[in-house]
């Protein structure tokens, strides 16, 4: 498969977001920081083979989300989410 | 005899493999692929190959200049931080050591930088003494894209997200910048030997 074709939407990482956040998540609003495109979860871009998860805005393509699990440890990168909007859990 | 000869084999087999393969790291014979986005559409007619930073003028090569340098082809085993090691792999392009031929800098570190904004920061001194290349065949055949292809990044040595796919350039810095990955989680240096995966590893 090409890396287009294994390129998935936020639903692949609803069960990483909720380790993160202990609640669902696919339903949060995200403004991305690059061209303000506000876009569910559920519809971003994902690539998941990287070495880490690399979330990318459906709309101008910028990393919305750098996630990296290992060790025993999360770094979570936000810098092009301005914005994450959540309802109480 | 024939069970103890075929069980003598595969012991001898582990060994010469093991001597060759990091800790933590299995070995593959395909050839995985990893990509953080989109792959970048490289149009050769506008490439180019700089490298800038601390230096008094950037160098720059386009690619007809790029591919009249000489190259060299060499076979290395590469290492995945996530897990996969894969021998005897053959590619063939231009030393880093060419490029930097005749080049004076104070730099002692380095950001690989690459088409679709990928960066990876690699010390000078891991990139120059023949142990780096900007790579543009592997296995006999023009690198394909998914592989980073056109034109790769290529220091087997450190962990395989150090070899940026579609680069385009080297930055010459007096102080060590963390990369794409090194920002958030990955080692600064990533050397397989010591399972450099992560901060503080």
């Amino acid at each position: 498969m090409t890396v287009e074709e294994r390129r998935l939407d936020g639903n692949a990482i609803g069960g990483l977001l909720r380790e993160i956040f202990t609640m669902e998540m696919t339903a949060a609003q995200t403004t991305c920081a690059g061209c303000g495109a506000i876009n569910a979860v559920g519809r971003v871009v994902v690539y998941a083979d990287a070495p880490g998860t690399v979330v990318r805005c459906p709309e101008c393509e910028s990393v919305l989300m750098r996630i990296v699990h290992g060790g025993g440890r999360y770094w979570v990168d936000l810098t092009g989410t301005r914005c994450l909007e959540f309802a109480e859990g | 005899m024939g069970f103890i000869s075929r069980g003598f084999r595969g012991k001898r087999r582990d060994v010469a493999s093991s001597s060759r393969v990091p800790p933590g790291q299995y070995v593959v014979t395909d050839f995985p692929v990893l990509s953080a986005g989109p792959t970048p559409r490289v149009n050769l007619d506008q490439w180019t190959f700089t490298i800038q930073g601390e230096i008094d003028e950037p160098k720059r090569w386009t690619w007809k200049e790029f591919a009249a340098l000489p190259s060299e082809t060499v076979t290395k085993d590469i290492h995945c931080v996530t897990k996969w090691s894969k021998l005897d792999t053959v590619w063939k392009g231009v030393s880093v050591d060419t490029l930097m031929d005749g080049i004076e800098t104070a730099a002692e570190f380095t950001t690989i930088f690459s088409d679709g904004g990928y960066t990876t920061n690699v010390p000078l001194d891991d990139i120059t003494g023949n142990k780096a290349w900007v790579v543009y065949e592997f296995d006999g055949q023009p690198l394909q894209p998914e592989h980073g292809g056109p034109v790769r990044f290529f220091v087997p040595h450190l962990y395989f997200w150090k070899s940026a796919k579609w680069v385009r350039g080297i930055k010459l810095e007096k102080e060590e910048h963390p990369g794409f990955w090194e920002s958030n989680g990955y080692n600064m240096y990533g050397d397989p030997w010591r399972e450099q995966r992560y901060w503080g590893d």
